[in-house]
């Protein structure tokens, strides 16, 4: 199918969908609506409210502080993750040593955590970014891990007879070799850095996006709930359209990289 | 052999022996005593799986033996043989670098500065006949010329030594040829002692100096060793048209097709495989 083509079945698929959600909630059938506009709303509805927040400019801030904090999570439980999983990799005793303790950590549902942290960190942004770390780490960790444990003993062999040192071949390829796995899983991290920080909003904050749905919610604001979702939603494609971007950039050597996989 | 002169790669009485995952030994070769000159070109034929690469392994200082002695260039081989260049079976050029930075490392992290080493590297990358795939990755690259990087990559390092483990091996025979040719090209011009492991007999007497024959594994120990009697500069595809080359052939073949069919009788058997 050529990208046109693909392109106008997607849009389809979501005039269908919401096209649908329009008639069931305003034409009746037999007598009542089967989507009750109370608890469904409306399209119309829901599109005149994100209307309204791009008009009168209040969803801006909310959407720059689950940016910055999205960012900040992603960057910092990035490098500690790629850190530490290289370090593990590296030193098998270490490794084994807090073996059950990072299976423990990551085995941990990382909401119970939200809480903790807001108590620690306060309600602003703090205790979000590190709610998002705790996700993004163990991604990254896991496969920066994998990468140097897998790194090709030919590849190495190599590398040794071509007269590297332990500091080359760690330059040379063990870190580029952790670091294609690490950006094998940027669409999960990332993901991850966007949930950890909605979901921290959500839990108590005064801004965001998280917060502006927990605050719909609150007064049965149906519309406001699913706007925020949209918005979310929109949010979260165009970083994933990003860091399809920064991935093909940075990983010209593979051999399917650029070619897009959707 | 002349005592006086010293050798390249010399190994005597070189045996490697692995435990196995259920406490068993497998000696994959055992008692190899072999000599190469300087500039002179080895080539190692053996059935399948006989130990020809744990040989290599063992002049590259990759692989201890168990016992026996290494000498290179009259020096006991401690580490890493670092006069030896190596070119792998698998493919072991680096995937995230191009051609040119894939060739130029060599001399890169020996402290030769960048421009020159890309220079350098350049020049190497025309005489393997891939002036104008520089900047492509491994991946965009066909088989044969991924080896012609890997033999640029090797040599640009100008080792006294060139261990060469199955290089042409997957290709098809057209490209084996013209990679052959090739190897035979740079190593006049630029003569080394070479260690060629294949299981191609013809390959190995169109190539080489000297043919020596390996026996099956375990165990494996070399049963043979040739003069090849044809001049050089030779041409790979004519060489093989010549009396002599059939006469060696021959000569060659029958103490081969035994330890070949000892080989495939191992590997069938599931107890003794490696």
């Amino acid at each position: 199918m050529s990208r046109g083509g693909l392109l106008l079945f997607q849009l389809l698929v979501a005039v269908v969908f919401f096209g649908l959600w329009q008639l069931l909630a305003t034409v009746p059938i037999f007598g009542h609506a089967v989507l009750p506009p109370f608890f469904f709303s409306t399209p119309v509805n829901v599109f005149n409210r994100i209307l309204k927040w791009l008009v009168e400019g209040t969803i801006w801030r909310h959407l720059l502080v689950t940016l910055v904090e999205s960012l900040l999570a992603f960057v910092i439980g990035s490098l500690s993750g790629a850190l530490i999983g290289f370090w593990f990799a590296r030193q098998q005793t270490v490794a084994a040593i807090f073996d059950p303790y990072v299976k423990m950590m990551n085995a941990l549902p990382r909401v119970v955590l939200a809480p903790i942290f807001a108590l620690w960190l306060g309600l602003g942004i703090w205790s979000k970014v590190a709610l998002g770390i705790t996700l993004v780490f163990f991604v990254v960790f896991f496969n920066v891990y994998q990468g140097v444990k897998e790194a090709s003993t030919t590849l190495l062999d190599n590398a040794r007879m071509l007269g590297m040192s332990e500091r080359q071949l760690l330059r040379h390829v063990y870190w580029p070799s952790a670091l294609s796995w690490m950006f094998s899983s940027l669409h999960t991290s990332v993901g991850f850095a966007v949930v950890g920080a909605v979901v921290g909003e959500y839990l108590g904050s005064a801004a965001g996006l998280g917060y502006l749905i927990q605050q719909a919610e609150g007064v049965f604001d149906v519309a406001g709930v699913f706007a925020g979702m949209i918005v979310l939603a929109m949010f979260v494609v165009a970083i994933d359209l990003l860091v399809t971007k920064v991935e093909n950039r940075l990983l010209v050597w593979r051999p399917n990289a650029g070619t897009g996989t959707a | 052999m002349d005592a006086a002169k010293p050798m390249a790669v010399a190994l005597d009485g070189a045996t490697v022996a692995f435990r196995l995952a259920d406490a068993r030994v497998y000696t994959a070769i055992e008692q190899v005593r072999l000599a190469v000159e300087h500039g002179e070109f080895v080539a190692i034929v053996g059935p399948t799986g006989c130990g020809k690469s744990t040989l290599l392994n063992v002049a590259a200082g990759l692989l201890r033996p168990s016992s026996g002695t290494v000498r290179i260039f009259d020096s006991p081989l401690a580490g890493l043989n670092r006069k030896a260049g190596y070119l792998f079976q698998a493919d072991a050029l680096f995937p995230w670098k191009t051609a040119i930075d894939n060739v130029a490392i060599g001399l890169e992290v020996s402290g030769v500065p960048r421009t020159q080493a890309l220079e350098r590297a350049q020049a190497w990358l025309n005489s393997v006949g891939l002036a104008a795939f520089g900047n492509r990755y491994p991946h965009m690259l066909s088989g044969g010329q991924r080896k012609r990087v890997g033999l640029a990559q090797v040599l640009i390092r100008d080792p006294k030594i060139l261990l060469m483990d199955e290089p042409f091996g997957p290709l098809d025979a057209q490209t084996r040829q013209i990679m052959g040719n090739l190897l035979l090209d740079l190593w006049t011009a630029h003569r080394k002692a070479v260690l060629f492991v294949t299981h191609d007999l013809e390959e190995a007497i169109a190539l080489a100096d000297r043919v020596v024959i390996m026996s099956a594994s375990p165990h494996a120990r070399i049963i043979g060793d040739w003069r090849v009697p044809l001049s050089r500069p030779r041409d790979i595809s004519e060489v093989r048209m010549e009396e002599n080359f059939h006469a060696l052939h021959r000569e060659i073949w029958s103490v081969l097709k035994d330890e070949v069919m000892k080989g495939y009788a191992q590997s069938q058997a599931p107890a003794g495989a490696a």
